[in-house]
């Protein structure tokens, strides 16, 4: 066991990577001697050369398309997108070509790449460096979704998203890169498309995934205080979404909320609270409630605190669903 | 050999005259000597010429017999290469099997002489899978239909050859109207700075379906790579001896770690975009006239007969190889198979993913509600 950051784990896991398969190579901005903007690739020019860890021109598409041809050639790519917000010049790539090709070549063509995404705002970043856009690649059939919300389960899951077959999207929290927590190389991981039930609760089941995992853990803690048992789930995998625990976990409780920094209007929340509904709607006390993002584009460093959902937003959501005064109570919403 | 960017100054010149292109076999057929070109050629002896003869022969008739086939409803779409013919073998006959080539959907010359069976070639076109063959069987990946993105697998690729320290040279093929993607612009970047072995060859036939190629570009396409540190050729598209010989100059830089060439192969789409265009509506009838005159076949049957070559026995076993390939074409494609309802499923994921299971379970159910279930 060792303490390391929520950055360093994703260090050590790409670290262990390159030393098991000499396939795994890692293409992206600023990768090398700076070690990542963030410095999660940092040492690892230095220790495995320029022709594993390589500085990319600044062009997503390449990068992605680059790694494309690669796979062709059987190496295991690892991509890393230096910002949520610069991913979408690597889009048509990401959903036409690596989404696709195992399936349009009738699985001879296996894509196992990994592109690695620093997300989420709450760093106080100008624009487009603050962005979830986990949604875009969630809609895209064909690849793996999923987002890490703590040192052990980065270490674990950027290792299973690498040795996967198939293309792995990866988010990672950056406000939670420097978060620490105890990292066991030697534990085993569970199933990367897997949730993980974080607290146990009796009376909701909130559901969240990378940097508001903590918030809600944070939350549950407080409605503790306040009678109130939340179930927190980090739904860890956004593709395939592991709806069975969550089912479960919605069954006992009988109510939702489910929160991400992402905008509401067909995010993640929306699949998990349609398909929740769809498979125990007779077990709900009320409507699944979403605490998101708002439907603005990313805003200003100074009004981020409003556009995303902190523990407060998530209590008042969790009052909604208990039938409790919240703040649409004044409005006259019942529910 | 050529191998330097120095050394290829006296070729790459004709890139100033926007007029001027590479040539060994002008539309009269009689060979003019090139001292750059001509020993990349020297092996090309009348058998080999014969050999060509026959590749050009096939692909026409099998263009031609798909097109009969759309025009009978038996293909839901296709694109015609006819022009195209001593681009794609020239350039294709020219690679060896451990290369790895990356096209876009019109060529199907290409991968004839990849080796891709002519049976393969037809499911796309009917609409029964989204791709016809195993791309490691013949070293050329499924066409990307979306132009200009296989530029940036095939520097990919070739990076991943660098790094393997392996001499196979990837080549990405592509049209004018690709060379307007960013992708290809940022393939010839990454290319450059990674100084990997891949050869863009591009197949300037003046069309992008209704856009002439003035639009895209304003200079000669090959004027552009020089300007990213590639060196790059322009030859006479249909001239099948001059792009063999640029092609192979190519490929001796990529493996000799000479880094990336581009081929502007300039030809002539003698046909529709698709077999849904209409180019009635925007070709003018005299240059196509024009190109016509500068027909690939024509011309190397005129240059088999000049050398004494162009016997009835060569034109009657050509005519049957090109016969024997069409009438496989058309039994290959009205013997596919309807593919079966839940393969619908098939190959979206390498390993297992329990939301497309749940759909395919349910799909199941659902289709056992009718006769036959799930067929």
């Amino acid at each position: 066991m060792t303490e390391l950051t929520l950055a360093k784990a994703i260090n050590l896991g790409l670290r262990r990577a390159l030393e098991s398969d000499d396939r795994v190579v890692l293409l992206g901005e600023d990768i090398g001697k700076l070690g990542g903007v963030f410095r999660v690739t940092d040492g690892l020019q230095a220790d495995f050369g320029v022709r594993r860890v390589i500085d990319a021109p600044l062009a997503e598409s390449a990068i992605i398309g680059t790694a494309v041809g690669l796979a062709f050639r059987g190496f295991r790519p690892v991509c890393e997108i230096q910002f949520d917000g610069f991913i979408y010049p690597g889009f048509d790539q990401i959903v036409a070509q690596v989404a696709k090709l195992h399936y349009r070549t009738a699985g001879n063509v296996r894509v196992p790449i990994t592109i690695r995404v620093p997300f989420g705002g709450g760093i106080g970043a100008v624009e487009h460096h603050s962005e979830s856009p986990e949604a875009y690649f969630t809609h895209t059939s064909g690849l793996r979704v999923v987002s890490c919300s703590n040192p052990q389960d980065a270490y674990g899951m950027v290792r299973q998203a690498i040795a996967s077959d198939d293309p792995v999207l990866f988010f990672e929290p950056k406000r939670r890169y420097w978060a620490t927590g105890e990292v066991d190389e030697d534990a085993v991981a569970p199933p990367l498309g897997s949730a993980h039930i974080v607290r146990e609760g009796a009376d909701v089941t909130l559901v969240a995934y990378g940097p508001l995992v903590t918030t809600a853990h944070d939350a549950a803690l407080a409605a503790h205080d306040d009678g109130v048992s939340i179930e927190v789930i980090d739904l860890r995998s956004l593709s395939p979404v592991d709806f069975d625990t969550v089912e479960a976990s919605v069954r006992k409780t009988g109510r939702l909320v489910v929160a991400h920094e992402a905008q509401h209007f067909g995010g993640v929340g929306a699949e998990v609270a349609a398909s929740i509904t769809e498979r125990c709607f007779f077990h709900l006390e009320a409507p699944p409630v979403r605490v998101t993002g708002f439907d603005t584009p990313y805003p200003a460093a100074k009004l981020e605190r409003h556009f995303l959902p902190d523990l407060d937003r998530i209590l008042d959501a969790v009052d909604r669903v208990m039938g409790r005064t919240n703040s649409l109570s004044s409005l006259g919403v019942t529910a | 050999m050529l191998r330097s960017l120095e050394q290829l100054d006296d070729l790459t010149s004709t890139v100033t005259a926007p007029d001027a292109l590479l040539q060994l076999l002008p539309p009269d057929g009689n060979r003019v000597a090139h001292p750059d070109l001509d020993p990349w050629v020297a092996d090309i002896d009348g058998a080999a010429l014969a050999a060509l003869y026959d590749d050009l022969s096939v692909i026409r008739r099998l263009d031609v017999e798909a097109t009969a086939l759309q025009r009978q409803g038996e293909l839901g779409l296709w694109p015609p290469l006819l022009g195209q013919e001593a681009a794609q073998v020239g350039s294709a006959r020219a690679l060896r099997r451990d290369d790895f080539v990356f096209t876009s959907y019109r060529e199907n010359g290409v991968a004839y002489c990849r080796g891709v069976a002519i049976a393969e070639l037809m499911p796309v076109w009917r609409g029964t899978a989204l791709s016809g063959w195993n791309p490691y069987d013949v070293g050329m990946a499924t066409p990307a239909v979306i132009i200009g993105a296989q530029t940036l697998h095939a520097t990919g690729y070739a990076l991943g050859c660098a790094i393997d320290g392996a001499d196979s040279v990837a080549v990405a093929y592509f049209g004018d109207g690709a060379t307007s993607q960013g992708d290809v612009a940022e393939a010839m970047v990454y290319a450059a700075s990674f100084h990997v072995p891949v050869i863009f060859f591009c197949q300037n036939n003046h069309w992008a379906i209704s856009e002439p190629v003035g639009l895209q570009a304003t200079r000669p396409i090959a004027d552009r790579a020089p300007a990213y540190g590639i060196p790059s050729l322009r030859v006479d598209g249909n001239d099948v001896l001059a792009v063999m010989a640029v092609m192979r100059i190519a490929l001796d830089r990529a493996r000799t770690g000479g880094g990336p060439t581009f081929i502007e192969a300039v030809t002539y789409r003698m046909g529709p975009h698709t077999t849904s265009d209409d180019p009635g509506r925007y070709v003018d009838p005299v240059e196509r006239a024009e190109w016509a005159a500068k027909d690939p076949i024509d011309r190397l049957e005129r240059h088999l007969d000049s050398l004494g070559l162009l016997t009835d026995e060569l034109r009657e076993s050509v005519k049957r190889s090109a016969d024997g390939a069409a009438a496989e074409l058309r039994r290959a494609c009205l013997a596919l198979p309807e593919p079966e309802a839940l393969t619908v499923f098939d190959n979206v994921y390498a390993e297992p993913h329990s939301g497309l299971e749940r759909q395919k379970r349910e799909y199941s159910a659902y289709l056992s509600m009718f006769e036959g279930g799930a067929s």
